[in-house]
């Protein structure tokens, strides 16, 4: 008679572990990762650190911030992104405070608000030029109200954060909308119950439970317009006031044929959006982020 | 800690509908200060419709409610300052357990030295102390379950409104929880309404039940009266008359009827309503005794299943005709027996 081992087979060890052939299902995953994002980015990173004309592996990255005309993207692409990530953020909160529950139309009213994310950018770009436009409807009524001169609202600063807000609102608001309601309404009731009052209970019950949900909301959000590059040129003003981090690279990467400085912008708005993100999610952590069911 | 005592409150033809269906249709009822009341019924029943009407959660389709002549369904749930505990508890996941049992008090911007004083207090109450400074997720159902009531009678409101309390702990706790809420009830003297499912917890809990059905209130009374009285088949087979045995009527007087069952069999029960030739006699399980001679108010049957209680069986057992009967016993019986169950005149309640 064979001896009876204490031990489990090793398949079974493992299987315990979470090691079997389910594993497999990963390794496409895993395989695009690599390809498509891991290597580009590291290979874009070692490129940022040899310059074109030689020299320190940082020049690249010294040159950028001796360049007024290239460290002002960093300012001008934070002035887009996070005025248009906060709009966002703060405009879906009352809507999606006001939309979650059920009520007739709920559904249309959704799909009216999320319609943006298929348009894309040019087209929402190409409606903005017409509708704002010097020209355009807006500017039109503008006028008849007794106005001097039209508003100057495309080619510039505002053309972009208006094609920034369309865009990356739905976004906003579909994170906001499902994060509002996964919190018990019967939290709100028996703060109710308990004698607070609408104000109060928004302030002490849905924001502290709703605000880690936003700081996750407000990042995307943020990364979504910090990227911004076809609105830019379309309706902003590419070589002046909406000189964004994305042109920058662009130009210096295919127009001046200077990969490695195009590389050194890209990692420098890595960056950028890494800190922004950093400091949100630092703040995130201060918060309660456990359940926000009624049982708790 | 005693309440804020309110002479008489008075619901004065509640209704309420949701769309076309109406889920409470013109209720009636007047709950006195200090008194335990229980709103009884299956789901569907109204009855935690009624619980948010009185709370000020769901806005009244018709009717009035008032406090001591004082109209209050107008009044937001803010404004009418009744404690109440929900189903889930639904507790502040983002507080402690203090701060939600202070909330309340924070909320009506309560002194910082008195809200300590009376948290403190309503803590030992629920016999919390150890857990005080954990949150909601760290408890078990129980613990979150005193939470839930302590926040609710730490403002000492006039009425306290239970929606279902113990339908979310396990059957030992529940008990325990019961007597609790009685305990606290006692000492306390809170005005409360109680809504629950469970005809034994509101038996067990209630000075006053009120059986609801489909939106209609059936019976008000006692627990005593209902239990031993109820005014129709539908409360008295909410309350433990299981065997509803279809008969015809062949003599009533005022208080008695004399029923024949489709095997024949003459039963003499009390009269409960005005009987035309078609009813129903309602017989409690408990109520048969297993007799080894035929006689008067004996009905014959034979032993299907048997199930083992400890002290007694739980017997099923059919009629000749073929109707099922439920039967609670001492005697021990098998499957496939022919037994005999004699059952008193006033335990056999005649319904239309």
């Amino acid at each position: 008679m064979t001896a009876v081992t204490d031990r489990a087979s090793l398949k079974h060890r493992l299987a315990e572990k979470g090691v079997d052939r389910v594993l497999w299902l990963l390794v496409p995953g895993a395989v695009f990762v690599v390809l498509l994002f891991v290597y580009p980015f590291l290979y874009g990173l070692q490129l940022s650190f040899q310059p074109k004309g030689g020299g320190s592996p940082f020049q690249n990255y010294v040159t950028f911030f001796q360049d007024e005309y290239l460290a002002e993207t960093v300012w001008i692409t934070l002035r887009l992104g996070l005025p248009a990530a906060l709009f966002n953020v703060l405009a879906s909160i009352p809507i999606a405070f006001r939309m979650r529950g059920r009520f007739r139309g709920k559904r249309a009213l959704t799909t009216l608000l999320v319609v943006p994310i298929t348009l894309g950018t040019v087209l929402t770009a190409e409606g903005l030029l017409a509708f704002f436009g010097p020209t355009g409807w807006f500017n039109r009524i503008w006028m008849a109200l007794g106005a001097d001169e039209p508003a100057k609202l495309t080619h510039n600063y505002w053309g972009v954060l208006f094609s920034l807000i369309i865009t990356g609102f739905p976004f906003a608001f579909l994170l906001t909308l499902s994060y509002l309601s996964g919190i018990d309404p019967t939290l709100e009731q028996a703060a109710a119950t308990l004698g607070a009052s609408r104000r109060q209970r928004f302030r002490t019950i849905t924001m502290p439970l709703l605000a880690p949900g936003l700081a996750v909301t407000f990042c995307l959000s943020f990364v979504l317009a910090f990227s911004v590059f076809p609105s830019a040129v379309m309706v902003g003003n590419p070589a002046g006031e909406t000189h964004v981090m994305s042109i920058a690279a662009y130009e210096t990467a295919l127009r001046d044929n200077d990969f490695a400085m195009g590389s050194a912008i890209a990692m420098l708005m890595a960056l950028v959006m890494l800190i922004v993100i950093g400091v949100v999610l630092v703040w995130r952590t201060t918060l309660y982020r456990g359940a926000t069911g009624g049982k708790g | 800690m005693t309440g804020q005592r309110f002479a008489e409150l008075h619901l004065d033809h509640v209704r309420r509908a949701f769309g076309d269906t109406v889920a409470l249709q013109g209720m009636d009822l007047t709950i006195k200060g200090g008194e335990f009341v229980a709103l009884l019924g299956p789901s569907g029943c109204g009855k935690s419709t009624a619980l948010n009407c009185l709370a000020g959660l769901l806005p009244l389709t018709g009717g009035r409610i008032t406090l001591d002549g004082k109209r209050i369904d107008d009044l937001p749930p803010e404004k009418r300052g009744f404690g109440m505990v929900f189903q889930n508890y639904a507790l502040f996941p983002h507080m402690s357990v203090r701060r939600n049992i202070g909330f309340g008090l924070s909320m009506r911007k309560t002194a910082k030295a008195e809200l300590n004083r009376r948290v403190d207090e309503a803590v030992r109450l629920v016999q919390l102390e150890e857990h005080q400074h954990k949150f909601p997720a760290q408890l078990s159902g129980g613990q979150q379950q005193r939470v839930a009531i302590a926040r609710a009678i730490v403002l000492e409101p006039p009425l306290v409104l239970m929606d279902e309390p113990l339908s979310n702990l396990d059957a030992a706790l529940r008990l325990e929880m019961r007597t609790e809420i009685r305990r606290l009830h006692q000492s306390l003297g809170l005005t409360t309404v109680y809504v629950t499912h469970d005809q034994e917890e509101a038996l067990a809990l209630a000075d006053r039940l009120v059986v609801l059905r489909l939106g209609e209130v059936q019976q008000v009374g006692s627990p005593e009266e209902v239990y031993a009285h109820p005014v129709n088949r539908y409360v008295a087979g909410f309350m433990g008359y299981r065997n509803m045995i279809p008969v015809s009527v062949s003599a009533q007087d005022d208080d008695q009827a004399t029923v024949r069952t489709e095997d024949g069999i003459e039963l003499v029960g009390v009269k409960r309503e005005e009987l035309s030739d078609k009813a129903v006699a309602a017989v409690r399980p408990e109520d048969f005794t297993v007799v080894s001679e035929a006689g008067d108010n004996t009905l014959e049957a034979t032993v299907e299943i048997v199930e083992y209680h400890g002290r007694e069986q739980a017997v099923e057992a059919r009629l000749k005709n073929g109707e099922q009967l439920h039967v609670r016993t001492n005697s021990r019986l098998a499957p496939g027996d022919t037994i005999r169950l004699k059952v008193p005149t006033e335990r056999v309640l005649v319904f239309t």
